[in-house]
């Protein structure tokens, strides 16, 4: 489904990605650990498409296409979707209206009928209780005013709504207390299924109590320096990064 | 041209008989005389060339051309159609076109000339010309010397109107370049409640340039909504000036949007002439091609106890210029007052540009006075995230540019015109931005 080959990216003058492998098949549950400053946004940013990160090297292929030849909002129409670390506040726009206009944007790129009012207030219903938000905060502006765990679970609730391949969780877990915590990964684990995937973002091991990954990467100084599985995590919390750096190191010497 | 020579001819010639406002244009006149067109080095007309508007060929005749009255039905905004229609063709009050929808009980719509010789003369001598203690320009003075051709309008004492007066301005260019003066007195008297919209439209394809003056007194206790819609095309030039002037507990509230023209220079004029006074203002310029919109408001405090506050808001495309100045003025006596301003602005393109000049003269030293100004491009992240979400790039502008918006459209009350002027903007922006 996702495949990296030895990506590089920058940005302005600064090395960040210094050759990431990595291959992702439909149902697989990955999850990205690493120290702060390891390159994890930056991965899950290039992936997304944002323009402040420029690729000098290697090459990303989604569900068979040049994912790097893609517009951000191709991208996400392929069924990418990116839940931001930090969800952007959008004033004036109804979060409502937002998410009609991206679930209908995707559906004209796919050569799919709009969905009808009707049939977008149903499935809007049906997801909501999914991630448990509530009506009042989808009238209100787009993350305006909204808590850290309403932010997160809103990015869930829209992961819900596009119904992506592969969605990608950039430190969904940060900020959030530990019964927003079990909304978010409720969601996730609702979602999953066996032609979809997830690349998880993050810096502790709690969410993987919840979402339990099938394969865990270690991401430090822009490179995967160690794979495994779960097991993997629950190490890495108990010895912290550390004794990852020093293997790395102790490699390099 | 030379506008001294040009319409000293015309004045010299306009018919003068009756008229009981002779000695109003004719003071006005020599102040014309004096002053001439105002130049660039004039500060307030910094930017605003409008000696450059007065071109070779212009046509200013007093006449009005005889317009089709089915034509006029084509003017009608929605949300309107039921309303005191009120027409001035070429600058000239068509008595005959008016249309009144509410009783003769509570709204008087009548010529200028006949309320300055009526029982409404005593308001006419005390209220025509008030603006130009704040812009004693000669372009002020121009419309001034010009008057006879002017309407007055009455909200009687008590009245809430329950239809909006809506003041239409047409311009018939089919022969060349038209230029029209209206001139306009309103008196909204105590306890009484009115809506005036004014807006503009153009017969023909060739340039207009309208220089109108709209004095209105919105008396004790009176509650008056303005709005001024701007959207007569690419080759309309107008300076206006809209003076209000408001007694003790008055709520005023005006919407100035402009969607087009060449070159456009609104003045809005609050004078809080009584205690308790209320006055909230809002703009918007959505402008492209090369569309300069000049705003300039003033609040003058006069008074204490009175708020105002102040929002407007600006897009600019293509290689348009939005200005904005912003005079608020609180006298020595005006304790207590609370005046805000805020003006936002955002830059599409390379060659677009803006300026914005708040001006803030405190004389009273209790008040809470606050301004504030951007001038910046969409919020790249905010943009991203929208794409991020399978949103095109040119929608995800229009939406964030429509929330941008959306708080001055807002402002206006009555839903088929808000939905209509939405409907020109979401039009616009998914077109040309």
């Amino acid at each position: 489904m996702l495949k990296i080959e030895n990506l590089h990216a920058r940005i302005e003058e600064k090395e960040i990605l210094k050759g990431i492998n990595l291959n992702i098949k439909p149902g697989e549950i990955h999850a990205i650990m690493g120290p702060n400053g390891s390159g994890k946004s930056t991965l899950a940013s290039v992936l997304a498409g944002r323009t402040d990160y420029e690729v000098t090297g290697g090459s990303v292929s989604f569900m068979g296409k040049d994912l790097l030849e893609l517009s951000p909002e191709d991208r996400s129409r392929e069924g990418l979707f990116l839940a931001f670390q930090y969800p952007v506040e959008i004033p004036g726009v109804s979060t409502t209206n937002f998410i009609k206009s991206a679930v209908n944007e995707k559906r004209k790129y796919l050569g799919q009928e709009p969905l009808d009012a009707v049939q977008f207030l149903k499935t809007m219903k049906e997801k909501m209780k999914l991630v448990e938000i509530d009506q009042s905060l989808l009238s209100r502006s787009l993350n305006e005013g909204f808590s850290g765990g309403e932010k997160k679970r809103n990015e869930i609730f829209q992961m819900a709504m596009l119904n992506p391949k592969l969605a990608i969780l950039d430190e969904t877990d940060s900020g959030l207390d530990i019964d927003a915590l079990r909304i978010v990964a409720n969601g996730v684990n609702q979602l999953r299924n066996k032609d979809n995937a997830f690349l998880i973002v993050t810096h502790y091991q709690r969410l993987l109590d919840y979402i339990v990954p099938d394969f865990v990467h270690v991401l430090y100084n822009g490179r995967i320096v160690k794979s495994g599985t779960k097991e993997l995590a629950f190490e890495l919390e108990e010895k912290g990064y550390d004794f990852i750096k020093a293997e790395v190191n102790e490699a390099t010497a | 041209m030379d506008a001294k020579i040009f319409f000293k001819e015309i004045y010299e010639h306009q018919e003068k008989g009756a008229s009981n406002l002779k000695s109003f244009q004719q003071k006005n006149w020599d102040a014309f005389s004096e002053l001439g067109l105002p130049a660039i080095k004039h500060e307030e007309w910094k930017y605003t060339k409008v000696k450059n508007l007065f071109k070779d060929g212009l046509i200013y005749d007093q006449q009005a051309s005889a317009i089709n009255k089915d034509d006029l039905s084509n003017f009608i905004l929605p949300g309107t159609e039921k309303a005191n229609h009120v027409f001035f063709i070429n600058g000239i009050y068509q008595a005959g076109l008016t249309l009144v929808a509410d009783s003769a009980d509570y709204l008087v719509i009548k010529t200028l000339e006949a309320a300055s010789g009526d029982e409404d003369s005593a308001f006419v001598d005390a209220y025509l010309g008030g603006s130009y203690g704040y812009n004693s320009d000669g372009i002020n003075a121009l419309n001034a010397s010009f008057s006879s051709g002017g309407a007055f309008i009455k909200v009687k004492k008590g009245a809430a109107l329950t239809h909006p007066v809506v003041i239409h301005h047409i311009a018939d260019t089919q022969v060349g370049l038209r230029f029209s003066q209206p001139r306009i007195l309103i008196s909204i008297e105590s306890l009484s409640q009115a809506t005036i919209i004014e807006t503009y439209n153009r017969i023909g394809t060739n340039e207009s340039l309208t220089n109108e003056v709209i004095e209105i007194c919105v008396e004790k206790e009176a509650n008056l909504r303005y709005i001024k819609i701007q959207n007569e095309g690419a080759d309309s030039n107008h300076t206006g000036t809209t003076h209000i002037r408001q007694l003790a507990k008055a709520v005023t509230h005006a919407v100035t949007i402009t969607l087009s023209g060449s070159v456009v220079r609104n003045n809005l004029n609050m004078v809080m002439d009584g205690e308790f006074g209320e006055s909230h203002m809002f703009g918007l310029y959505l402008l492209d091609g090369k569309t300069q919109a000049d705003n300039h408001t003033i609040v003058d405090n006069a008074m204490p106890n009175c708020f105002s506050n102040e929002l407007y808001k600006g897009i600019m495309d293509g290689s348009s210029s939005g200005i904005f100045n912003g005079k608020i003025f609180v006298r020595k006596d005006a304790q207590k007052t609370n005046a805000y301003q805020t003006n936002k602005n955002i830059l599409m393109s390379e060659n677009s540009s803006a300026n914005t000049k708040p001006q803030l003269e405190i004389f009273a030293d209790d008040v809470k006075c606050s301004h504030g100004c951007t001038i910046g491009k969409l919020d790249d992240d905010a943009l991203f995230y929208l794409r991020a979400r399978g949103i095109s790039e040119q929608n995800a502008k229009a939406l964030l540019l429509h929330a941008f918006s959306a708080d001055i459209l807002q402002q206006i009350e009555i839903e088929p015109l808000r939905e209509y002027i939405d409907g020109l903007i979401s039009d616009r922006l998914t077109l040309s931005i």
